[in-house]
């Protein structure tokens, strides 16, 4: 089994367009997947013989800076009826969307009830709005927080609940 | 029976001031709210355990605001125990110390620049008598501090009221 053939199989069920970009030469292969068929494509390496990735890592949020204006969301799944075989997916979206609202991701807390955190962390200190999540609130910081903190241009806030926040 | 008690059966008496006792039995029995926060709890608990045993100050840990007399804040208060911390020290009777436990709960520490999340110091959400340096400190020095805030009630008085004695 080899990522090649994970991305060829993906590609004959789901369409030319489901795969935006490749990168398999580096140490760990990951696929940038089309955030619109996201889901059913999770569902597909989750269930689909030999794959079986049914063990999911780590869900990560990246921001890729205001100049390149995108936003990222990194998947690291497991197979563990193979090893323990590691794929990883991206999928990016713009940073900015037309009415002012949180970009937002199709949540995979159907496919791996693991998600479900890993989402709420994603949410709350990189703001990305996963869309059909259960329960998307704040998970780390109080729920009254201004802004989403590791994203490259927040500002933290002057004052919480009455207190200083900066040094 | 100890010497100490020899000098008295016969009915023997000491002459004190009424601050004085009190502050004495006071500073002898400081029972801390445990507020182990971080890795200075870690040391807080050491030295509570058997090797250094700060029970032989009086010092003993309450699972209650309502019983105690310190609050030990010991380690890095977040935003989202400020709020926590401020009511469980409002939650405490009169009279009341904290003392502040390693550079976290003393000025943020090693979040103090890039720390979104953390308060710069546990003196912006309650009054802090002691500060213990250290990252963490190690239980000599809270032991210090735990002597400190006995220094200071030692010096006080009880019996009237500050705006009063003027």
């Amino acid at each position: 089994m080899t990522v090649q053939e994970i991305a060829d199989a993906i590609v004959a069920k789901f369409g030319e367009d489901a795969i935006v970009e490749k990168k398999l030469d580096i140490l760990q292969p990951a696929l940038y997947l089309n955030p619109a068929k996201l889901v059913d494509i999770c569902f597909f390496l989750r269930d689909t013989e030999p794959y079986y990735f049914d063990y999911l890592s780590c869900i990560s949020g990246v921001d890729y800076g205001v100049k390149e204006n995108m936003l990222g969301v990194v998947y690291h799944i497991a197979s563990l009826p193979n090893d323990g075989f590691l794929l990883t997916l991206h999928v990016k979206i713009p940073r900015t969307t037309e009415n002012g609202d949180l970009p937002s991701v199709p949540s995979v807390v159907s496919v791996w009830r693991a998600a479900d955190w890993l989402e709420r962390e994603t949410y709350d200190l990189v703001g990305i709005k996963f869309e059909n999540h259960p329960d998307l609130r704040r998970i780390l910081c109080p729920d009254d927080w201004e802004g989403h903190p590791l994203r490259k241009d927040y500002e933290v806030q002057e004052y919480y609940h009455g207190i200083k926040v900066k040094y | 029976m100890g010497l100490f008690d020899k000098q008295f059966e016969s009915g023997g008496f000491i002459i004190t001031k009424v601050d004085d006792v009190l502050n004495w039995a006071r500073l002898s029995s400081l029972w801390p709210i445990g507020f182990g926060l971080a890795c200075c709890a870690i040391e807080m608990m050491a030295t509570m355990a058997s090797n250094y045993d700060l029970d032989r100050f009086g010092v003993f840990p309450r699972p209650s605001p309502r019983q105690s007399d310190i609050m030990l804040v010991a380690g890095t208060v977040t935003f989202k125990m400020a709020d926590r911390v401020r009511r469980l020290y409002e939650q405490m009777p009169e009279p009341r110390y904290v003392i502040s436990m390693g550079s976290c709960a003393n000025c943020g520490g090693p979040y103090w620049e890039h720390g979104y999340h953390v308060v710069k110091g546990v003196d912006r959400v309650v009054p802090v008598d002691v500060y213990v340096p250290g990252c963490p400190p190690r239980p000599e020095a809270l032991i210090g501090g735990i002597l400190k805030l006995q220094d200071k009630i030692r010096n006080e008085s009880l019996m009237v009221p500050k705006a009063l004695a003027d």
